[in-house]
C-alpha cells in the first residue's frame, strides 16, 4: 500500500494494464507528449511509445470512432476525453455504435472500450464545462457507467473497466484528482464493476453519494452525528450501471430514511432512478419521503458564489437529513 | 383566525394539569403574556399565560377539571369570530380517541413555543377519516396490532412516523412491567357492601407520588441499613452555635444532619450516584433533597452543593424553601434533580422508619427522633440521646459494605461534630 493521489492511482492502473495486455492502448487530446491535460497519462508515452499512447487532433467524433473500430478489430482502446463535456460531440459513436454493436451484429462484435475523463463541476469553468453527464449515458442499454470517489476505487475500477469486454463510461472528477488515499500496489488488485461500498456505517439515515459528493456526504455525516446525535450510513454505489441496488436497499431497510446526493441535474437523474427502485423494493421500510439533493435546475453559473450555490454542500445535506429524520 | 389554547408543560414531571381557577372568563380581552388561568400541576400551582392577544372565546375545560398535556383547554381569537369549525374538529378528534384501546397520552411538550405549533399534529390525522402514516410506521403498527386511529402523528401534517409507534410501544412495554395482579388482590368482595364510603378525585400530586413510588419499589432492588447514633455532642454543638445567633437564625438538628450527610457523601461517591443501565453517574456535589410535609402531600426542595455550604447557610435555605413549599410557590428547578435525600420524622416522635428512594437517586436517609435512653457503657448504665437512622440503598450501585461505610462516616461526624470542620 502506498498513499497516492487519485491522479497517480489512475496513472498506475493505466500503466499496469498497458504492461499486462499489449492490446491496450490510450488515445486522446494531449495524452502523449503533454502527459495529459490533467497529467493522468504522465510518463506513459515515454515508456510505451507512439503505438500505445496516441495524441489526436481536436476531433472527438473522429477519435471515438477510431476507438470503436479498433475495438471491433480486437484491440482494447482507452479513449480520454479532455472533459466529458466534449464527449457530447462523440455521442453518436458512444451511443449509436459502441453501445449497440454487440446487439446489432448478432453477438459478432463486442466492444471492449473505455471512455474516460473528468466529469462534473470544476473551478469556475461555467456552463459548458461543468456538466455531470452520468444520467444521460446510464440511460442507454449497452453502456456501463463507473464513478469512483477514492484513489483506491479509481485504480481498482479502472483496471476492471479496461478488462471488461463491453463499453465502459468511466467518469472521473477534476476536483478529486488531487485527493490522497491508500492504494494497493498489487498489479492484480481490481474492484468488480457493480459493487457498492459502504463508506461509513450508520443506523438512522442512509446517504447515497457518488464521486465528488462522497467526501461531502462524509463531512456532513460527521457534523450531523456531532450536532444532532443522528448516525448516517454513507453508501457509494461506485458503479452507476449496473447499479448495486441491493446494498442501498439493505441500508434503507436498516435506517428507514434515504437522502441521495448528486452533482448532476435532478430531472430524470440517477437519484430519481434510485428513488424509484427503493420505492419498488423497500416501500414498507420507509419512514419519510426520499430526499434528493442535485445541482440547480440551471446552466452552471460562472460567478463563484452562484456556482457554490448551485452545487450540493454540507449544509444542504444536513438540512435534508434533518428533514427525513423529522428533526 | 381563532387559535386553540393547549395545556402547557409547567413542571418537568407533569403529565396533566388541573385548572384551579380561570382568571379570565369567556368574552374577556386577553393580552399576550397575560395570566389567563391557574393550573395545579403535580407539584405546584402555576400561572398560565396567553401566547397571543385577543378575546377568550371559549373555555373547554372548567375549573376543577383536569387536562392532559397538549389537550385543548380553550379558544382565543377575535371578538365575535365563528369557532364552530374548530369545535367540530375537536369533537371529531375526541370521538376518534374514544375508540382507542390504549389511549396515547399527548406528547410531552417542552415549551410554550412548541405548544403553539402543535395544532396540526393532534387533529389532521383523522380529518376526513384519512390517516397519514409512513410505510414503516404502518407496518410496525400492523405487526403489534396497534389501531392507527389511536396514534397521534408527530410528523408533518400529523403524519404518523416510526418514532410515534416506538414511543407507544415503549409505554405499553412499561405498563406490562408493573404487575397487573395488585388491583385483583385489593378488589373488594362484590356481594355485600361493607361500609358506606365517599370518593374524592385524586390530585395530580397524589398521582405523581403513587406512580413514582411504585416505580421505585418495583425496578429498584432496595435494602436497608440502620445505625444508632449518639447525639449528645451534636445537641451540645447546636446549642453552642445557637447562642451566637438571633432567634430567626437558630439552626435545627436537622440542618446539622444535612451538613454531616453532605460531608459524608463526598467521601463515599457511590452513595452520591445514580444507576443508569449502562453507566453509573457520580455527582460532584451533594444536592440534598429535604422532604417537607405540606397539606396535600410532600415535596423535597433541594439544597444545592450542601457540601460547600455552612450550617447557617443550609439552615437559612431550608427555612426559606420549606415556607415557599407550603405556599406551593416552588419553581420546578427548586425541587428536582437532587443527588441524595433526607426524610426526618423525628419531630413526630418516630423512633425509626424506612423511606422510599426517589429515583434516579441511589439512596435516602430516614431520620428518627433523638431520644434519651439508658445505655450500657463500661458496666454502667448511662443516659444518652440516641437517634436511629435508616438508609434505603439502591443495590444496583450500593453494596452492603459501601452503605455501611457511609453510615460509619456519617455517625462519626455527628458523634464528634468538630470533625466536620476538618
Amino acid at each position: 500500500m502506498a498513499e497516492l493521489t487519485m491522479r497517480d492511482a489512475l496513472n498506475q492502473a493505466l500503466r499496469e494494464e498497458l504492461l499486462r495486455d499489449e492490446r491496450v492502448f490510450i488515445m486522446g487530446e494531449e495524452v502523449a507528449q503533454y502527459d495529459g491535460a490533467y497529467k493522468v497519462t504522465r510518463g506513459l508515452w515515454r515508456e510505451f511509445g507512439d503505438k500505445r499512447v496516441i495524441d489526436t487532433p481536436i476531433s472527438e467524433l473522429g477519435f471515438a470512432a477510431i476507438g470503436v473500430g479498433a475495438a471491433m478489430a480486437g484491440l482494447r482502446p482507452v479513449i480520454e476525453f479532455m472533459t466529458w463535456n466534449f464527449s457530447i460531440l462523440a455521442a453518436d459513436q458512444i451511443i449509436n455504435h459502441a453501445a449497440k454493436m454487440l446487439y446489432m451484429s448478432g453477438g459478432q462484435f463486442n466492444i471492449p472500450i473505455v471512455f474516460r475523463g473528468p466529469n462534473g463541476s470544476a473551478y469556475q469553468v461555467s456552463s459548458q464545462h461543468s456538466q455531470a453527464l452520468e444520467a444521460m449515458y446510464a440511460n442507454f442499454p449497452g453502456l456501463k457507467v463507473v464513478m469512483p470517489s477514492t484513489p483506491a476505487d479509481a485504480k481498482g475500477l479502472l483496471k476492471s473497466a479496461i478488462r471488461d469486454d463491453n463499453p465502459v463510461i468511466f467518469l472521473e472528477q477534476e476536483k478529486l484528482y488531487g485527493t490522497k488515499g491508500e492504494v494497493p500496489d498489487d498489479p492484480d488488485f481490481t474492484i468488480p464493476l457493480g459493487v457498492a461500498d459502504v463508506k461509513r456505517q450508520g443506523k438512522d439515515c442512509t446517504i447515497v453519494a457518488r464521486s465528488l459528493t462522497v467526501p461531502i456526504a462524509l463531512q456532513a455525516a460527521e457534523k450531523i452525528e456531532k450536532e444532532y446525535g443522528v448516525s448516517c450510513e454513507v453508501v457509494d454505489p461506485r458503479t452507476i450501471k449496473p447499479l448495486d441496488i441491493d446494498t442501498i436497499v439493505n441500508s434503507v431497510k436498516k435506517t428507514n430514511r434515504l437522502v441521495i446526493v448528486e452533482e448532476s441535474h435532478q430531472f430524470c437523474g440517477v437519484a430519481a432512478e434510485i428513488t424509484a427502485q427503493v420505492n419498488e423494493k423497500a416501500f414498507d421500510y420507509l419512514d419519510a419521503p426520499i430526499k434528493r439533493i442535485s445541482s440547480a435546475e440551471a446552466p452552471m453559473p460562472y460567478a463563484r458564489n452562484l456556482e457554490a450555490a448551485a452545487l450540493p454542500d454540507v449544509a444542504k445535506i444536513v438540512a435534508a437529513v434533518k428533514e427525513v429524520c423529522y428533526l | 383566525m381563532a387559535s386553540k389554547i393547549f395545556m402547557p408543560k409547567l413542571s418537568p414531571t407533569m403529565e396533566e394539569g388541573q385548572i384551579s381557577r380561570w382568571l379570565k372568563k369567556e368574552g374577556d380581552e386577553v393580552q399576550l403574556n397575560e395570566p389567563i388561568a391557574e393550573v395545579d400541576t403535580d407539584k405546584a400551582t402555576m400561572e398560565m399565560t396567553a401566547l397571543e392577544s385577543g378575546v377568550l372565546l371559549k373555555i373547554l375545560v372548567p375549573e376543577g377539571a383536569s387536562a392532559k398535556l397538549g389537550q385543548i383547554i380553550g379558544i382565543i381569537g377575535k371578538k365575535g369570530e365563528d369557532i364552530s369549525q374548530i369545535l367540530a374538529e375537536i369533537n371529531s378528534a375526541e370521538s376518534a380517541e374514544k375508540t382507542s384501546f390504549e389511549k396515547e397520552p399527548a406528547q410531552p411538550l417542552e415549551t410554550a413555543e412548541t405548544v403553539s405549533e402543535q395544532p396540526s399534529t393532534s387533529t389532521t390525522t383523522v380529518e376526513d377519516g384519512r390517516i397519514f402514516v409512513s410505510p414503516i410506521a404502518a407496518r410496525m403498527a400492523a405487526e403489534h396490532g396497534i389501531d392507527l386511529k389511536t396514534v397521534k402523528g408527530s410528523g408533518p401534517g400529523g403524519r404518523i412516523i416510526k418514532r410515534d409507534i416506538e414511543q407507544l410501544l415503549a409505554k405499553v412495554e412499561h405498563k406490562k412491567e408493573i404487575p397487573a395482579v395488585l388491583p385483583q388482590v385489593f378488589k373488594p368482595a362484590e356481594a355485600t357492601s361493607v361500609s358506606a364510603y365517599r370518593e374524592e378525585a385524586t390530585t395530580p400530586m397524589r398521582r405523581t407520588i403513587a406512580t413514582r413510588l411504585a416505580q421505585s419499589i418495583g425496578p429498584i432492588p432496595t435494602f436497608y441499613l440502620t445505625v444508632e447514633i449518639e447525639m449528645d455532642r451534636a445537641i451540645e454543638f447546636r446549642q453552642q452555635i445557637n447562642t451566637r445567633l438571633t432567634e430567626e437564625e437558630k439552626v435545627s438538628l436537622n440542618d446539622i444532619i444535612v451538613k454531616a450527610a453532605a460531608m459524608a457523601l463526598m467521601k463515599h461517591p457511590f452513595v452520591n450516584s445514580s444507576y443508569r443501565d449502562d453507566k453509573i453517574r457520580f455527582y460532584e456535589d451533594a444536592d440534598i433533597g429535604v422532604a417537607v410535609a405540606i397539606d396535600e402531600g410532600l415535596i423535597t426542595p433541594v439544597i444545592r452543593k450542601a457540601n460547600r455550604k455552612g450550617i447557617l447557610e443550609i439552615s437559612r435555605e431550608i427555612k426559606q424553601l420549606a415556607t415557599r413549599a407550603r405556599e406551593k410557590k416552588l419553581q420546578p428547578e427548586e425541587y428536582t434533580g437532587a443527588t441524595f435525600s433526607i426524610s426526618n420524622l423525628g419531630m413526630f416522635g418516630i423512633k425509626q422508619f424506612t423511606a422510599i428512594i426517589n429515583p434516579p437517586e441511589a439512596a435516602i436517609l430516614a431520620v428518627g427522633s433523638a431520644m434519651q435512653i439508658p445505655v450500657a457503657r463500661n458496666g454502667n448504665v448511662e443516659i444518652h440521646s440516641i437517634m436511629h437512622v435508616t438508609m434505603s440503598c439502591d443495590h444496583r450501585v450500593i453494596d452492603g459494605a459501601t452503605g455501611a461505610r457511609f453510615l460509619q462516616t456519617f455517625k462519626q461526624m455527628l458523634e464528634d461534630p468538630i470533625s466536620m470542620l476538618l
